[in-house]
């Protein structure tokens, strides 16, 4: 086990490692399954809102994914640091990616495929879809932080124990 | 006639962009306080109980991104009154 990666373990007092650092673990499972079901996304947006949709389309959840890579890095970071500079990286990383999300929409705006509807349809779709998504797994393991329940059949879980 | 209607149609362009900044910024105070709440809170779990701060960050991440979608609602409606 090499040192960068004991910074995120800590043995609790029974004895059990614990990774307090599952930010970036919750980012890349999201991730993956956004990438899993995004083409199905593209191929509705290209079908109802024709080539500027998924132009669009694909541009919104560029910008959602940017977007939670962004808050798990900000929040790892700061988390390493001190509890005040995780409430500090919060709140304005918040603003912050706010601010950016807001220029990076305004650029895109002067493209000539850009489509407003398909664009904020796919924000808040993609956003929600990913969350619920992730906290059906993680509510099923919130022992595991971001660790989904993957070919965990109660035999296996019998096992672990 | 036709330059009352011309200003009446700038006049209706610019309340819309009013309103849509408004709306952003008001839509975006309320996920400001709901994210205070969450990290203040988890802070407090882990300075309790610090063996549990990778439940407790994980519960906060999803937490501030659930809060976040609040303000990305406020958002798409910019987007909308200001591009559509």
């Amino acid at each position: 086990m090499n040192d960068k990666l004991d910074e995120r373990l800590m043995t609790a007092q029974d004895g059990t490692v614990v990774n307090i650092e599952p930010e970036k673990k919750i980012v890349a499972d999201m991730l993956w399954r956004g990438i899993k079901v995004a083409p199905v996304w593209l191929i509705l947006s290209l079908l109802v809102w024709g080539t500027d949709g998924v132009a669009s389309a694909a541009y919104g959840i560029a910008l959602v994914f940017a977007n939670f890579i962004a808050a798990a890095a900000l929040l790892t970071w700061a988390g390493r640091i001190s509890p005040g500079a995780l409430m500090f990286a919060a709140l304005g990383g918040f603003i912050l990616r706010l601010v950016v999300l807001t220029i990076a929409v305004i650029a895109a705006s002067k493209i000539s495929v850009f489509a407003p509807v398909p664009l904020g349809i796919t924000i808040i779709v993609s956003h929600l879809g990913l969350l619920v998504w992730e906290t059906r797994y993680v509510s099923l393991s919130l022992a595991y932080p971001g660790l989904g329940p993957s070919n965990m059949t109660p035999k296996k879980c019998k096992e672990i124990k | 006639m036709i330059d009352l209607l011309a200003q009446a149609d700038t006049a209706v362009d610019g309340l819309k962009a009013v309103g849509a900044g408004l709306g952003y910024g008001l839509a975006a105070i309320g996920p400001g306080v709901g994210i205070g709440l969450v990290v203040g809170n988890a802070i407090t779990a882990m300075a309790r109980q610090p063996e549990s701060a990778g439940m407790v960050r994980t519960t906060m991440f999803l937490g501030i991104a659930f809060t976040e979608a609040l303000a990305l609602i406020g958002f798409v409606v910019f987007i909308l009154l200001n591009f559509a």
